[in-house]
């Protein structure tokens, strides 16, 4: 069986500051991580692996450095990293990324099953696994909580608002996965020694390599197009209320009361 | 496009070769020589010649031309035949950009039996509503709502398509962008139609809400859109309006469906409806004892309020994780939003900046809750919410 696991580098975002001067991210110093979500699908993929004859296989697409992702799939337990890069892939939306992905799993060839995260943290879209699946013209299962491998069909519990679907599907197919499907192992002390000392087991793809025009990926690929970012700010009149708690509390009430907002009625 | 190359001007220098990323350039005979399969067609050889040898037509991306796109779409989300709420905040939102562009909103129903409801639709907003009935589409199924999708949009071309960001939502309006070859906005918080362009401007939050991204769809149509569920006013119902209901024929059987759903099983939605609650009392990492969360629970209950938390409540177990609000959790935007003991992280004021008035009340002074709050109460809460119970009971 082989299973290709979809997984980005992402900063991590928890620790994303804003320079309150400029208003722009503020990059330095801010770790670069696999995302979450992409841990748990290479783990649903590396647990197939404990069970079964399977081969393991990560893709990425992102600068050079997302190789450090790679290496660390490697370390976990994947069997090969291919890295999709190429300053022409640069500047992607979803459209012009899947269809590089989609490429690229074309060229790789035949699978059964294609592993990704929901959502990436850095964008959010979770719109990257069902466009691949649909340029493959394969079926996707979305927030998948819990992954079952049969010969020739995987049964997927999907975890929905305010309902739970178990759902079965003919492979080959994609499975988005939710943090809740697993417990992602460590990478092994021994493993990462392996990846980090031998570079050359990531293989470097760029455009060429799966046959894409540049006008077909990237920013040149890309239909839509981000035309300004911005920091969030409601412009809002803050008034500090000052006093005794009960005093505190007349003033508020007050000040709902102004506004025609009678608290407790 | 492509890149043209006069043999006669070429000496062989290998200047092309050299700057070509792709080495899809071969200097053969004195001749530099491209290989189909390796050039990208990424323009780097053509400043690279000194000779003028390398020509080519190097995309300068032309908007195509898209006056026969018209109309404002909102797919209808339903489940056993009721609508989800967000079709009517699709459609309060749809009607204000239909009336911007002066075009029409049309409402898109998928279902089994749901013709009989349609004319909701059009009390909410639409100006038409197209259904498509069929047993296959009782149940959501991701292929053959794509097809049926797909289809309609093929068929009558609308300039704006827009999804509600739920799970189903999300599933749904990818696989039928990259179908319909749609360029398509995630989980949109702001819409509007930019004047002189008369195009979709679409604002959405990134990096966890750290910042905010302004985006356009120049080269495909309709302009695609999933949209934050619980961010866009619905309007109220206007039983006296008029409107179309058009049953569109689709044909099932040129779709494959692949899956087959098992089971499915509701579970318990044991929290309170955020959604809908007038006001939202919240707690934060101090409220988690049983003292913390009787204090807030009285002041809710006086005051008529729901109640909610931050990440934190519901990872101590103090809380149901349906009252989390914030990015992994829900959005609201109540009328009065109290902070208690919150100390206003980005991945929380996500869910809830949208509220209409905020009180927040902090021991820290600098706690970034009070950068967005109208009212600021710097102070324990265990003083001042037993104190704001006691004035709402005295009043
Ligand atoms: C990917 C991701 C997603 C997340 N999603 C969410 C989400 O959806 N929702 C969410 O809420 N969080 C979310 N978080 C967590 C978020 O970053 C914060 O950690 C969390 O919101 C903090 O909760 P808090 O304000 O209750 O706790 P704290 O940050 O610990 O703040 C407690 C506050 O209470 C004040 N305080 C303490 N005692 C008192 C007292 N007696 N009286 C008055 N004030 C007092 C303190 O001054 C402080 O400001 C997410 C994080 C990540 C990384
Ligand atoms: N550049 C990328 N390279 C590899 N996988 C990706 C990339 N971008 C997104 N993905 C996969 O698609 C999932 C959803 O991402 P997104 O649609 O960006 O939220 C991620 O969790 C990854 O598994």
């Amino acid at each position: 069986m082989i299973v290709i696991v979809l997984m980005k580098q992402v900063p991590n975002t928890s620790e994303v500051r804003i320079d309150p001067k400029t208003g722009n991210l503020i990059r330095e110093g801010v770790e670069s991580i696999i995302n979450p979500e992409d841990r748990h699908a290479l783990e649903a993929a590396l647990q197939i692996k404990d069970s079964t004859d399977c081969r393991v296989i990560v893709l990425s697409m992102g600068p050079p450095q997302a190789a450090e992702i790679l290496c660390e799939a490697l370390a976990m337990g994947a069997d090969q990293a291919i890295l999709l890069t190429d300053k022409a892939f640069a500047g992607a939306d979803t459209w012009a990324t899947s269809t590089t992905l989609g490429m690229a799993i074309k060229r790789i060839g035949d699978f059964d099953l294609i592993l990704a995260g929901r959502q990436a943290v850095d964008g959010d879209t979770a719109q990257i696994g069902p466009q691949v699946a649909e340029l493959l013209g394969i079926p996707q299962l979305t927030y998948a909580s819990k992954l079952e491998v049969q010969e020739g069909k995987v049964i997927v519990e999907r975890t929905l608002e305010g309902s739970c679907e178990r759902i079965e599907s003919p492979t080959p197919v994609l499975v988005t996965c939710l943090a809740a499907l697993n417990t992602p192992r460590y990478p092994t002390v021994a493993g990462m020694l392996d990846a980090t000392s031998d570079r050359a087991a990531i293989e470097l793809w760029n455009a060429a390599d799966i046959g894409a025009k540049a006008y077909e990926v990237g920013l040149l690929g890309s239909l839509t197009q981000v035309v300004k970012t911005f920091t969030p700010k409601e412009a809002r009149n803050t008034r500090f209320l000052e006093g005794s708690p009960a005093e505190i509390a007349v003033q508020l009430l007050d000040a709902f009361r102004e506004k025609e907002i009678r608290l407790g009625e | 496009m492509a890149i043209r190359f006069d043999p006669d001007k070429c000496n062989g220098c290998g200047m092309c070769s050299r700057s070509c990323p792709y080495q899809a350039i071969e200097i053969e005979d004195k001749k530099a020589r491209w290989l189909e399969n390796r050039c990208t067609l990424c323009g780097a050889c053509l400043e690279s010649c000194k000779f003028d040898a390398i020509s080519g037509d190097i995309p300068v991306r032309e908007t195509p031309d898209f006056s026969d796109y018209r109309g404002v779409w909102v797919f209808v989300e339903q489940h056993d035949g009721a609508f989800h709420r967000s079709a009517f905040e699709l459609l309060g939102c749809a009607r204000s950009l239909a009336n911007e562009l002066g075009e029409p909103v049309a409402a898109v129903v998928l279902g089994h039996g749901v013709r009989r409801r349609a004319g909701e639709l059009i009390a909410y907003g639409a100006d038409q509503c197209l259904v498509v009935e069929d047993p296959a589409l009782a149940y959501y199924q991701t292929c053959t709502y794509t097809h049926v999708l797909d289809v309609l949009i093929q068929r009558h071309k609308p300039a704006i398509l827009l999804v509600a960001a739920t799970h189903l939502g999300r599933d749904l309006a990818p696989r039928v962008a990259r179908r319909a070859r749609l360029g398509l906005t995630a989980d949109c918080t702001r819409l509007s139609i930019i004047p002189d362009e008369k195009i979709l401007l679409q604002t959405r939050p990134a990096f966890g809400g750290n910042i905010m991204a302004s985006i356009v769809t120049r080269y495909s149509r309709p302009q695609a859109a999933t949209v934050r569920p619980g961010i866009m006013k619905a309007l109220s119902a206007d039983p006296s309006r008029t409107g179309d209901i058009l049953v569109e024929e689709v044909n099932m059987a040129e779709c494959r469906e692949f899956t087959r759903v098992l089971e499915c099983v509701m579970t318990e939605n044991s929290g309170p409806d955020l959604s809908a609650a007038k006001i939202i009392v919240a707690g934060g990492r101090p409220i988690c004892s049983e003292k913390g969360t009787a204090v807030m629970r009285e002041f809710a209950d006086t005051i008529g309020a729901q109640m909610a938390c931050t990440r934190v409540v519901v990872e101590e177990g103090y809380l149901p994780v349906e009252c989390q609000v914030g990015q992994t959790g829900r959005t609201v935007r109540p009328e009065i939003y109290f902070a208690c003991g919150i100390s206003g992280a980005i991945q929380h004021k996500a869910g809830m900046d949208g509220s209409r008035y905020i009180v927040a009340i902090n021991k820290d002074p600098d706690a970034p809750i009070f950068e967005i709050a109208d009212f600021a109460i710097v102070g324990d809460l265990f003083d001042i919410l037993p104190a704001l119970t006691r004035a709402v009971k005295e009043q």
